[in-house]
């Protein structure tokens, strides 16, 4: 048993810390976050050149990791500075793209941005209901809220030829492609194919598209613990220095058991991210993953709305750094399955 | 990151399960499966299994009699005893006492007491709340005052968890009244067969008689005691509270009755089908394994820690808090399944009724009401939600 980082994870933490730190100020991240693109393309080039994409796969594909904690260490990062840049889209591609057995180096070298294409308008996170189709190297289907879509130059599609549910690559140039920003910052796309031109990735795609999704379950987990880590330390800080009534409001024992309440749940949190972490690529994965989903849901509900409620009327401002973690960690639970969803998942396993 | 125990742990685990296997009689696990009290003839039989293999005193060094057990082995310890249905041991004697006397005790206190408690001599029990001094324990008002050789003890405790069951009792008291609250406290032992100790049982909740009070009417100890220095109790109280702290998430017990109310879902029918088939209570039942799971490595987290720091740290307040909510909302499904029939007021309590509740929970509505205590002693939670506060949030 150990829960120290290995000295190559280490390493990686710190120097992803120090760069976001520096150059991922929040300020920055609003100015890039919510005009489009809605991300900084300089910036997504040297996060790459830092190696962060390489971190995402196994040595096979032409990656440094692709471990469940080489994961959460590069997504904790990009969690504490709530980073708009399209990294999940480019980890979900490359568990498709391992899985396919298929070259990843555009990919890894961040030359070539890749978007995954799962859920749709009706069917969101359960793609039993999906209704975009293949046939004859053509895919056919409007692909909904594809995140980092608005930037993506190759979109990874979940489509059914006939029973099975096959995973296509189509070219951005081959769709048609609306960006948009999301509430909390960043760009997503819907992306309408009629009749594209598509290559055939994986067939009978089932299990590599949860794997696929799980990897990107721990991503967006360790992402929600980065910030809900940072949100907390700022609320904490606000209450030592905001005085009411005299003095400093977290001298007020009601609002002091909330804040330990926040960290207890931050604690749980990062506990269940490292049992998904550890789980991703075995037989449990999804079990664990929707574990740590839901718990996450509702922790991250809790540590956003507390922050916002003990901050008081500053946390309802744009300006304040904070209401931006908070609309992360919140829209984060509409992401690849819900509170609910992976609740009844666990309900449904047990 | 590996989340793995090492091979030794591993077999270390085999070994205590293959232990339990062999040595805990069926009668015993029975009581503890049918989640009643337990006699004292039961804890004492059970304390004297542990003690000819050397495992009773879990926490003990070896100079001792103890194991000489780590955090993660005395873990690993305690799994298991719950998976096989084995009595907590009780802990006024080993895991509170034991560690004061090793650390704060005289020679002499340390060589006539610590056998009898591994040899089951003497039975503990603590004197610490009073009426008037609860979560305020420093508030406490029985005085203990020196006449030549001997203590003179006046006053009252309460919450005295087995005090029916004991012989010995070990008592926070006041010395000095004219100084600082915590100044003036000190660590007294005393027979509870001397003249002036009267224990009178409190009826709890659920109709059980696990806790008492104890009056103390001019009761004279010898001066010998006295645990460590005069006037410096209160150092004594709390490093028992970092001891009380290892193992305090009660993870290996939620983990079982998890199993127990799952099993307990499949077995309620509901107008054709089980339970377990209820979405809603299958939601609640999957909300509670996540919380558990989450607690399981969190546990693991923080033994990690103390195995590396040497000791626990104050985040284990969080294993506190988080445990025994945990847990109650366990108590809380194994009452709700039954439906109806845990309203029936369970033949172990109350002697004469029909139990209509499946086998083995008869008692379920009895432990939720007598569960609700976990979040209130040892340090409430709310007390934990203070020491959280200036430890780790600095406020």
């Amino acid at each position: 048993m150990n829960f120290d980082l290995t000295e190559d994870r280490q390493m990686l933490q710190d120097s992803l810390r120090r760069y976001l730190a520096d150059k991922y100020s929040v300020e920055h991240r609003n100015k890039v976050a919510y005009d489009a693109p809605y991300h900084d393309d300089a910036k997504w080039a040297e996060l790459t050149e830092l190696g962060a994409l390489f971190a995402l796969a196994p040595e096979e594909a032409g990656g440094m990791g692709g471990a469940g904690f080489d994961i959460s260490v590069v997504f904790e990062e990009l969690g504490r500075v709530i980073c708009p840049e399209p990294v999940l889209g480019a980890l979900m591609a490359s568990r498709l793209m391992t899985a396919a057995g298929a070259d990843q180096e555009e990919l890894l070298s961040g030359a070539t941005k890749y978007a995954v294409g799962l859920g749709e308008l009706d069917a969101p996170y359960d793609l039993s209901g999906i209704s975009t189709s293949a046939s004859g190297g053509k895919v056919t289907g409007r692909k909904s809220i594809v995140y980092g879509g608005q930037v993506a130059d190759v979109f990874l599609v979940a489509a059914k030829d006939g029973d099975s549910l096959n995973v296509y690559e189509v070219k951005a140039s081959d769709a048609s492609v609306t960006g948009y920003a999301l509430m909390d910052g960043a760009g997503a796309a819907e992306v309408v194919l009629e009749d594209a031109p598509a290559t055939l990735l994986i067939e009978g795609a089932d299990a590599a598209i949860a794997d696929a999704v799980n990897a990107g379950i721990v991503a967006l987990c360790a992402e929600a613990v980065g910030a809900m880590d940072v949100l907390h330390k700022m609320t904490v800080e606000y209450l030592g220095q905001r005085k009411q009534f005299g003095r400093p409001i977290g001298t007020f024992q009601v609002l002091q058991h909330r804040a330990v309440d926040m960290l207890t749940e931050i604690e749980q949190s990062r506990s269940i991210v490292i049992k998904a972490a550890a789980e991703l690529g075995g037989p449990d994965a999804s079990k664990y993953c929707s574990m740590a989903k839901n718990l996450i849901g509702r922790a991250g509900r809790l540590v956003a709305e507390e922050a916002i409620q003990m901050h008081g009327g500053i946390a309802m401002t744009w300006e304040y750094p904070g209401s931006h973690y908070a609309k992360r960690i919140i829209m984060i639970d509409a992401q690849l399955g819900d509170t609910d969803y992976h609740l009844m998942r666990v309900a449904q396993a047990a | 990151m590996d989340l793995n125990f090492t091979p030794e742990e591993e077999a270390f685990r085999q070994e205590v399960r293959d232990f339990f296997k062999e040595n805990l009689p069926d009668d015993i696990r029975d009581a503890v499966r049918q989640g009643g009290e337990l006699t004292k003839e039961i804890m004492e039989r059970y304390h004297a299994i542990l003690n000819k293999k050397g495992w009773l005193g879990t926490t003990w060094p070896k100079e001792y009699g103890g194991p000489g057990w780590g955090p993660v082995e005395r873990h690993i310890f305690d799994e298991e005893s719950c998976a096989a249905y084995a009595p907590r041991i009780v802990p006024f004697g080993l895991a509170m006492l034991g560690p004061v006397l090793q650390k704060f005790g005289s020679q002499e206190q340390k060589d006539y007491y610590l056998p009898r408690i591994l040899n089951g001599d003497d039975w503990w029990c603590q004197g610490y709340s009073e009426p008037g001094a609860g979560s305020d324990l420093a508030s406490l008002k029985t005085r203990a005052v020196r006449d030549g050789d001997e203590w003179v003890i006046n006053g009252q405790k309460t919450w005295t968890t087995l005090g029916q069951h004991a012989n010995m009792i070990f008592c926070l008291v006041r010395t000095d009244p004219d100084v600082k609250q915590q100044e003036g406290i000190s660590f007294i032992l005393v027979d509870m067969s001397t003249p002036g100790v009267e224990v009178r049982p409190i009826k709890l909740i659920e109709g059980g008689h696990e806790v008492n009070e104890v009056f103390f009417t001019d009761v004279r100890v010898p001066y010998k005691n006295l645990v460590g220095e005069e006037n410096k109790g209160w150092t004594i109280a709390k490093y028992l509270l970092t001891h009380e702290r290892t193992g305090i998430a009660g993870v290996g017990f939620s983990m079982l009755e998890l199993e127990e109310v799952k099993a307990l879902a499949k077995k309620i029918i509901r107008n054709g089908k089980p339970l377990s088939e209820d979405p809603l209570f299958a939601a609640r039942v999957a909300q509670a394994e996540i919380d558990l799971e989450a607690m399981k490595l969190t546990n693991l987290r923080m033994l990690f820690t103390a195995q590396k720091q040497g000791a626990p740290g104050p985040e284990t307040s969080i294993l506190k808090i988080k445990g025994t909510v945990i847990n109650q909302e366990l108590k809380d499904l194994a009452r709700r399944a039954l439906g109806p029939n845990a309203a029936p007021f369970p033949k172990s309590l109350s002697g004469t009724n029909l139990d209509v509740a499946p086998d083995g929970h008869a008692n379920n509505a009895a432990r939720y009401f007598n569960n609700r205590k976990t979040s209130i002693f040892g340090g409430s939670n709310e007390i934990q939600r203070n020491i959280l506060t200036k430890t780790m949030l600095g406020l």
